[in-house]
């Protein structure tokens, strides 16, 4: 998964029952990087962000109330695993101004064929 | 219509927006159409509206202003001031739209070869992650129509 797809951080939603607000708190992206590469145990993540375990937990649970985080049991560990399909929204956003800027240089290579052709009269 | 490439937007920091995309074209062709305003006119609202005026001071000190009348029938403003010029290779400048004056962006277009091709580069740097959520949030807000009015603001607003 492309790292863009959830390092936007998206500030104004109200309601932190939201994908995009869950992704606005860099912490909570680390962890999802972090999930990115396979399925963890909690101490996992722990460690790779340095933070204490309570604070990870309360990051973990706004993961899961969006469903971007899913959790089962193994064994005595709990294990964590990235579920993406919450990011399509984001997702979709990028792709429309992706879109836009796509248009706009379609529309420069139209230019440049034609510079390009000029060019190569005036050489010839 | 050839289409040598994808645009693609991504948010390397929360301060930043940055647009890649490589063309079939050699560097000082890609830069001309970039920096000479007729040139501009044709491409820089790509299918969102009509570039009505595009005046251009290309010197470190120097002017810009871009004006597009969109299809929905409203017209955008940016314009901002050239930082840093160097001919085919890289333009730094600030950058305002004008309908969110205080969300000011400095942007670094880099021009550079690629087998014979040419990949332009743009960062976009704002000043605080409110502003360039401000920019990139106003797709978001609204039903369709307005997030596609908004949208176009954004998309210019990139530029």
């Amino acid at each position: 998964m492309p790292i863009w797809v959830y390092d936007c951080g998206m500030a104004r939603v109200a309601t932190t029952a939201d994908a995009f607000n869950a992704v606005a708190e860099p912490r909570r992206r680390q962890i999802l990087d972090v999930l990115a590469g396979g399925e963890r145990p909690v101490n996992d993540l722990v460690g790779a962000l340095g933070l204490a375990q309570p604070l990870v937990s309360k990051h973990l649970r706004v993961l899961r109330e969006v469903g971007l985080v899913d959790s089962r049991d193994v064994g005595r560990q709990r294990m964590y695993r990235l579920d993406g399909h919450p990011l399509k929204p984001i997702h979709d956003w990028v792709k429309n101004y992706e879109q836009s800027w796509s248009q706009r240089f379609d529309r420069l290579d139209t230019v440049l064929e034609e510079l390009k052709k000029m060019e190569d009269g005036g050489n010839g | 219509m050839v289409s040598s490439g994808t645009a693609v937007v991504t948010l390397p920091t929360d301060t930043q927006i940055l647009i890649t995309r490589e063309f079939d074209a050699p560097r000082h062709l890609v830069y001309k159409a970039y920096t000479t305003p007729d040139l501009i006119k044709r491409w820089w609202s790509g299918d969102r509206g009509n570039v009505t005026s595009v005046e251009v001071d290309l010197r470190v000190g120097g002017k810009w202003r871009y004006v597009m009348t969109a299809n929905a029938g409203f017209e955008v403003a940016f314009h901002g001031e050239f930082r840093e010029i160097v001919p085919n290779e890289r333009i730094v400048s600030t950058e305002v739209y004008e309908g969110m004056p205080d969300g000011e962006a400095l942007d670094t277009a880099t021009f550079s070869d690629v087998d014979g091709r040419t990949m332009l580069t743009i960062v976009m740097q704002l000043a605080n992650k409110q502003d360039r959520d401000a920019i990139i949030n106003s797709g978001m807000e609204g039903g369709m129509q307005e997030a596609y009015d908004h949208l176009e603001q954004v998309a210019a607003s990139l530029r």
